[in-house]
């Protein structure tokens, strides 16, 4: 039998380790980066929004009993007249919009959901340091073509998620969870490096921040 | 020669890659062209300063980038000696998870093995995200071979591959383009494209989303490359700005994803390193816009088939090379490109390789050889450096490029057997050993100059056969018109040699309240000996007749370059 190809590249492996061993024993990765910090909840709301505002999105705060209507307000003003969610967000958020919702399912085929003119969802994490918002997948934000094909993503941001720097954010995510990291819309600086915002995922990204959740 | 027990015999070295790693010409041919593309240099200059200032000012602000670095540099050498191992872990993990995962020894097998998923589904066309593997192996050349139409959806390989062109930058592959380019390449080559669209790069972003966007909706396959492969869970990371790659990731039926086996990472924790090296060095932001990251498959969400294809192609080779191996530590940001004065002149083009810039000069000779023959491109590649080491301080991962650079020299020298340059610089060392032969050849060589050897400016632009390769890269000094040694045998040279005994003699007086001068101690009898280093410890006191002779000599020029090459 012919050696296969995972066996060769295994076997190739093994002998340029031999030819050119490791000089120390095991190497201990020295981890001295900042990890586990904490911010007082002003101080993170104020990094994470200037962080947003910074890659042009746009930054809505507020109380909980709220979310409703910031909701509204934000749909309203970018004049989305039917916006989808997935299966398990809080309906409430949506009870001050007077525009269709559409609830997300597995049967609706990707191409559709851009008719939809907006999505709402939740989120799992944020890291404040860089404006990042990760999705995870869970069932109030959905899969994760229905957060990257409508024009508009309105993101629910509760306080209480948004953690300080990037070790912080990586030790709260499930890593088996399909998971994707937003920092701002959409942008390309592929054109003499001069940054464009908006080329395929959604071009504009709303931030509701709620700071008593 | 028999072989004992429990000796082991020295395994074999990896063959090297396959694909887009070597160019046509070598570098200096190459970079002669570029050079003179003054738009080039103009977009290349604009592009890589703005980058290197926002890349200062995002690593400045992290008071602790450099134990990042320390952190990354050390990640990735653990995982270079555990690279079986993590690979297999890997494999087990996207198996259990329902991936597929597949290995391929060269960019060959590679290539076949995606067409063959590809075919499988039954479609002809595939998205791709901007991979680094799959411009290596030729993917796309090989797909269309095989009646597939790859359509590229990232920006800036968008309009490389509309224009038929090659990627000149590892991170914006259309550098080298400007506005008023690409609108005419888009002008040209998207169907039904506004007539009316101008250069404003929003515009210009606006109709490639409008173009592509049915792509997305309608393929079924999509390829991509892969930043990061998690050994410990299994998971896949895609890092991107443009959406291109959610897309790409999610939308299709099929994903298929090319990952060279060094781009595996130990621990899920080691992205918390990773996702802050790597924008903040490549584009200069915090955080990338989108970063994907995915476990298999996952039901009811994304591609419901999933391969993972392990690229070799020459990793293992460059693996075997105690020192050079460094290179694949790599995480692909293009730090280095962007700090070079090299690349920043010459553009990622004159490298001829996917690879350009100061890694690419170390990691393609490695991945792909340096073919003993003079004329191999790649082995040109080590010399397209000054060495000034800019590259070093900001690599996010502390590759030490210019040692690097200065090894594969080494290595380059030593495999090249007998040159002519080589055979030049042993009758050199046979010349410098006999003094009567050395004052005969200075003598000849001083004649040249007489006879009018050497410009105005007194250096020589181009040597004859066998020493042209000498000459083609940069200009030879004239032999003076007349020799150290013979001036110091003059009267003239004697005076002179007399006047500055005098003067040290007076100067070691002076000096005896104060400490030795050894140099000054030295007489005329030590210089007329023939050593050479005398004629440095003049220091300041050189006479204006010296001067005037004190051109680079032939033997001077040699020694440079032999230190050079060490």
């Amino acid at each position: 039998m012919t050696a296969t190809a995972r066996d060769t590249v295994l076997g190739r492996i093994r002998d340029a380790l031999a030819l050119a061993p490791a000089p120390a024993p095991a190497t201990t990765v020295p981890r001295a980066y900042r990890t586990g910090r904490t911010l007082p909840d002003a101080e993170r709301l104020a990094l994470l929004t200037d962080r947003l505002t910074d890659y042009k999105a746009q930054v809505h705060t507020c109380t909980r009993e709220r979310t409703a209507e910031v909701i509204a307000g934000v749909l309203r003003e970018r004049g989305a007249h039917r916006v989808g969610v997935p299966a398990q967000l809080d309906e409430r958020w949506l009870d001050a919009y007077d525009g269709e919702v559409l609830t997300d399912s597995g049967d609706i085929p990707a191409p559709a959901l851009g008719e939809l003119d907006g999505v709402v969802t939740a989120s799992a994490v944020s890291c404040a340091e860089t404006g990042t918002i990760f999705l995870d997948g869970s069932p109030d934000q959905g899969r994760r073509a229905l957060s990257l094909v409508p024009d508009l993503h309105v993101c629910v941001v509760d306080l209480s998620s948004v953690v300080v720097g990037v070790p912080e954010a990586v030790a709260r995510l499930v890593p088996e969870r399909p998971t994707t990291l937003i920092s701002g819309p959409s942008a390309t600086s592929d054109i003499e490096l001069e940054r464009v915002e908006g080329v395929h995922g959604p071009r504009t990204l709303a931030v509701v921040i709620r700071t008593d959740a | 020669m028999s072989t004992f027990l429990g000796m082991p015999a020295t395994p074999p070295r990896s063959p090297y890659g396959t694909g887009n790693l070597r160019g046509e010409r070598t570098f200096p041919q190459a970079a002669h062209d570029e050079l003179r593309n003054e738009q080039l240099r103009r977009n290349l200059g604009r592009a890589t300063h703005t980058i290197r200032a926002k890349r200062i000012a995002v690593t400045g602000e992290l008071p602790d980038w450099e134990e990042l670095r320390d952190a990354g540099a050390a990640i990735k050498t653990d995982t270079m000696n555990r690279l079986p191992e993590l690979l297999e872990r890997l494999e087990r993990k996207v198996t259990e998870r329902g991936g597929t995962v597949h290995w391929a020894r060269d960019g060959v097998e590679a290539n076949e093995i995606v067409t063959r998923l590809v075919r499988a589904t039954g479609s002809s066309d595939v998205i791709k995200v901007k991979s680094m593997a799959t411009q290596e192996t030729g993917l796309n050349e090989h797909l269309e071979s095989a009646g597939i139409t790859p359509y590229e959806t990232d920006l800036a390989e968008l309009i490389v591959q509309l224009a038929h062109d090659r990627p000149s930058h590892i991170l914006v592959p259309a550098i080298h383009r400007n506005r008023d380019e690409i609108r005419q390449i888009f002008l040209d080559h998207i169907p039904g494209v506004d007539p009316g669209l101008d250069n404003v790069p929003a515009h210009l972003a606006a109709a490639a989303r409008a173009y592509l966007r049915e792509k997305f909706m309608t393929t079924r396959v999509a390829v991509s490359g892969a930043n990061f492969g998690i050994a410990e869970t299994g998971t896949l990371s895609v890092v991107e700005s443009e959406g291109n790659g959610r897309m790409c990731l999610t939308l299709p039926d099929t994903l298929i994803t090319v990952m060279g086996i060094e781009k595996v990472l130990p621990r899920y924790q080691d992205l918390e390193v990773f996702l802050q090296l790597l924008p903040r060095s490549s584009t200069g932001e915090r955080m990338n816009p989108y970063t994907s990251m995915w476990t298999g498959v996952t039901p009811g969400d994304g591609p419901q088939d999933f391969h993972l294809v392990l690229l070799d192609n020459g990793r293992t080779a460059a693996l075997a090379d105690r020192i050079g191996r460094e290179a694949l530590d790599c995480i692909r940001c293009s730090a280095c490109l962007n700090v070079c004065p090299v690349y920043e002149r010459a553009g990622g083009h004159a490298y001829g390789s996917t690879y350009p810039g100061p890694i690419g000069a170390v990691l393609t000779p490695q991945l792909a050889g340096m073919h003993a023959a003079k004329d191999d491109p790649n082995s040109s590649l080590p010399y397209a450096s000054s060495l000034c080491g800019a590259c070093f301080d900001a690599c996010p991962v502390k590759i030490d490029i210019p040692s690097l650079l200065v090894e594969l020299r080494h290595q380059n020298t030593e495999q090249a057997g007998t040159t002519a340059e080589k055979l030049a610089m042993k009758a050199a060392a046979t010349v410098m050993r006999n003094p009567k032969l050395y004052t005969a050849v200075q003598k000849a060589a001083s004649l040249s100059r007489a006879v009018g050897v050497g410009g105005r400016d007194r250096t020589i632009s181009r040597l004859p056969a066998p020493l042209d390769g000498w000459s083609d890269s940069r200009d030879t000094a004239a032999p003076p018109t007349r020799s150290f040694r013979s001036w110091l045998a003059s009267a003239e040279g004697a005076a002179t040699m007399r006047a500055a005994a005098e003067e040290g003699a007076r100067r070691t007086a002076d000096d005896r309240t104060g400490g030795e001068r050894t140099a000054d101690n030295r007489t005329a009898d030590d210089w007329t000996s023939g050593d050479r280093t005398a004629d440095n410890r003049t220091g300041g006191e050189r006479t204006d007749a010296e001067r005037t002779d004190g051109d680079r000599t032939a033997d001077d020029l040699t020694e440079g370059d032999h230190q050079e090459g060490q």
